[in-house]
């Protein structure tokens, strides 16, 4: 876990080294550099890192970053750690809303859609999760976008906290609005994969001798579900929505940018258009961190449901 | 009309999905030079008989556009996930056949691609080539190889416990041989459903990262650089720049996916019953 983390900081700072992008050509401007002298541009140049060999470079960030210091974003001019503490407040609400939420409501209509198989309401569900899946969650942020902000005027276009308002002035009910329609085109979009996997599974279970024993004792819909599919089927659910945290991250940087979300993704966006190389290379490491914690959560509950996985030596 | 089984309704939705993308393909050809032409006679058009996807602030043919656009994201999708799944073949048969520590790099070299999230990676990615066309398609083929790879792998560990493995083995072909002339084949059919699923999934991260900017240039009509101007317009109400050309998008991916789940029932009928 530890030694994969290292190997992505590794992948990420290699990435970013072999870049052929010019920091200085893209946030300084071709004619802000034609009218500077030579001694600017070569403080510029040690500013942004230009011209260092990339092991050194590495050795150097990698040795910070161990102590905790992450380096300066050289685009918000703060420390790294910093604005990542920020970002990631504002995104860890938005993320854990749309993870509980498209978890949940996938986990009851895949369920639905397994113990109803071949009825319409299981055709609904399928071809729902079908389509969803082939969606761009981009797409549909803005479709959302359209029907209630621009249409509706319900909610408001974009941003955590309304425009020209005071810290101190910002209530709760606020930020929730705000946080409305980026959280549901999280979950709109995160709930077909969990949805179909739980119907397969549920239709595993309907299946199977003991639901059959149950319904000759009499047992039928709600009462089946509940003493005996419920059990059975939560658990790789659950996995399921463990291992998917990359997904609805990957989402989140779309959508917080959609919404001008002031979150991690859109944060990850701004740094890598802008060449801000540190505050890049630092999102990189805490976003994978998460993944892993999440893939880790994973491995473990595979490990609980399932005594064969444990034996064989779960993933890691 | 006569009723058709299951078998020829697979064929024919195979069939019918295949012949829309290549038109939608050769259409985005054919009308590449009208998707750059400009009338500002005809400026934000709603949509209408002579412009079913209505036209942009500068005049543009909003359906010439979106087919054009399209067709850049198929060929590129293309072009990704085929990479991509040769990738995935020879690392899935390598990593199974060429002893533990190849098998562990490569797993470890999965675990790590799958850990960083994907635009994360893709936008590092197309930041180290410099932004542009050949950030995306080397974006898009390094990061699709992963679960291919790994659903090979595991075939090819189950394989090498075939009877007729073991015979070619002492027979005295070398692993390479083996690989070649005998698990290539009998992967065939899965590595083609496999490419083909991964066609989907190519195409939405290329229009996701063209969408952020990292991609195409401005200028250039594909899907993601339609979509992010359509985006500024929306607040004035300009809704069709928006909704049409998606909805071509995800009828696209959709019809990929048909196609690839018709190959899988076609070639190998016993998953068909799920």
């Amino acid at each position: 876990m530890m030694l994969l983390l290292v190997c992505v900081s590794i992948a990420a700072f290699f990435l970013v080294s072999i870049s052929p992008v010019d920091p200085l050509q893209a946030n300084v401007g071709q004619a802000a550099l034609g009218s500077m002298s030579q001694e600017q541009i070569e403080r510029l140049n040690a500013y942004w890192g230009v011209g260092q060999p990339p092991v050194e470079r590495f050795l150097a960030w990698a040795s910070d970053f161990f102590r905790g210091d992450m380096g300066l974003s050289l685009l918000y001019r703060r420390p790294v750690s910093e604005v990542i503490a920020v970002k990631l407040a504002n995104s860890i609400w938005l993320l854990a809303i749309a993870w509980v939420i498209s978890g949940v409501l996938g986990f009851c209509l895949g369920a639905l859609a397994g113990m109803k198989r071949g009825t319409w309401v299981d055709k609904a569900i399928r071809g729902y999760s079908l389509v969803i899946a082939s969606t761009p969650a981009f797409w549909l942020a803005l479709v959302l976008l359209m029907i209630f902000a621009v249409w509706l005027k319900l909610l408001p276009v974009g941003l955590s906290v309304p425009i020209g308002m005071e810290a101190a002035g910002v209530t709760l009910v606020d930020r929730i609005r705000h946080a409305i329609l980026p959280a549901m085109t999280l979950s709109i979009t995160g709930i077909s994969n969990i949805t179909l996997h739980t119907r397969e599974k549920m239709i595993d279970i309907m299946e199977s001798d003991y639901v059959l024993f149950a319904k000759a004792r009499g047992e039928s819909g709600w009462s089946i579900f509940k003493n005996h599919g419920f059990r059975n089927v939560i658990l790789p659910a659950l996995t399921l929505q463990f291992a998917s945290i990359s997904e609805i991250f990957g989402g989140s940087v779309l959508v917080e940018e959609i919404f001008s979300y002031p979150g991690l993704g859109q944060a990850a966006v701004t740094a890598g258009i802008g060449s801000d190389v540190p505050l890049l290379l630092g999102i990189t490491v805490i976003s994978a961190a998460i993944v892993f914690g999440g893939n880790l959560i994973a491995n473990l509950l595979y490990g609980i449901v399932d005594p064969r996985i444990r034996r064989g030596g779960a993933g890691l | 009309m006569r009723r058709m089984n299951g078998r020829q309704r697979t064929v024919l939705a195979f069939g019918a999905a295949l012949l829309f993308l290549a038109l939608i393909t050769i259409a985005g050809q054919v009308f590449a030079k009208e998707a750059m032409a400009t009338d500002f006679s005809r400026k934000n058009l709603a949509p209408c008989a002579a412009y079913p996807f209505g036209t942009d602030w500068m005049g543009r043919d909003m359906f010439v556009r979106t087919l054009t656009g399209l067709s850049m994201s198929i060929r590129i999708g293309l072009l990704a996930a085929g990479v991509s799944a040769l990738l995935a073949l020879f690392l899935g048969i390598v990593s199974a056949t060429m002893g533990r520590a190849v098998d562990s790099i490569v797993t470890w070299s999965i675990d790590l691609v799958m850990g960083i999230p994907h635009i994360l990676l893709l936008i590092l990615i197309s930041y180290a080539c410099g932004k542009g066309f050949k950030g995306v398609v080397i974006g898009v083929s390094l990061t699709h190889w992963t679960s291919l790879a790994r659903l090979i792998r595991g075939e090819v560990l189950q394989l090498k416990e075939a009877p007729y493995i073991k015979v070619a083995g002492r027979l005295g072909l070398s692993p390479w041989q083996i690989a070649r002339k005998h698990m290539v084949p009998h992967l065939f059919p899965q590595f083609l459903v496999g490419l083909i699923l991964l066609f989907p999934h190519a195409i939405l991260h290329e229009a996701s990262i063209t969408f952020l900017g990292f991609g195409l240039s401005p200028e250039q009509p594909a899907i993601g650089v339609i979509l992010s101007e359509s985006m500024q317009y929306l607040a004035m109400g300009k809704w069709w720049l928006a909704l049409f050309p998606g909805l071509l998008l995800v009828l696209t991916v959709v019809l990929f996916d048909v196609a690839g789940e018709s190959l899988r029932k076609l070639l190998d009928p016993g998953s068909a019953h799920v």
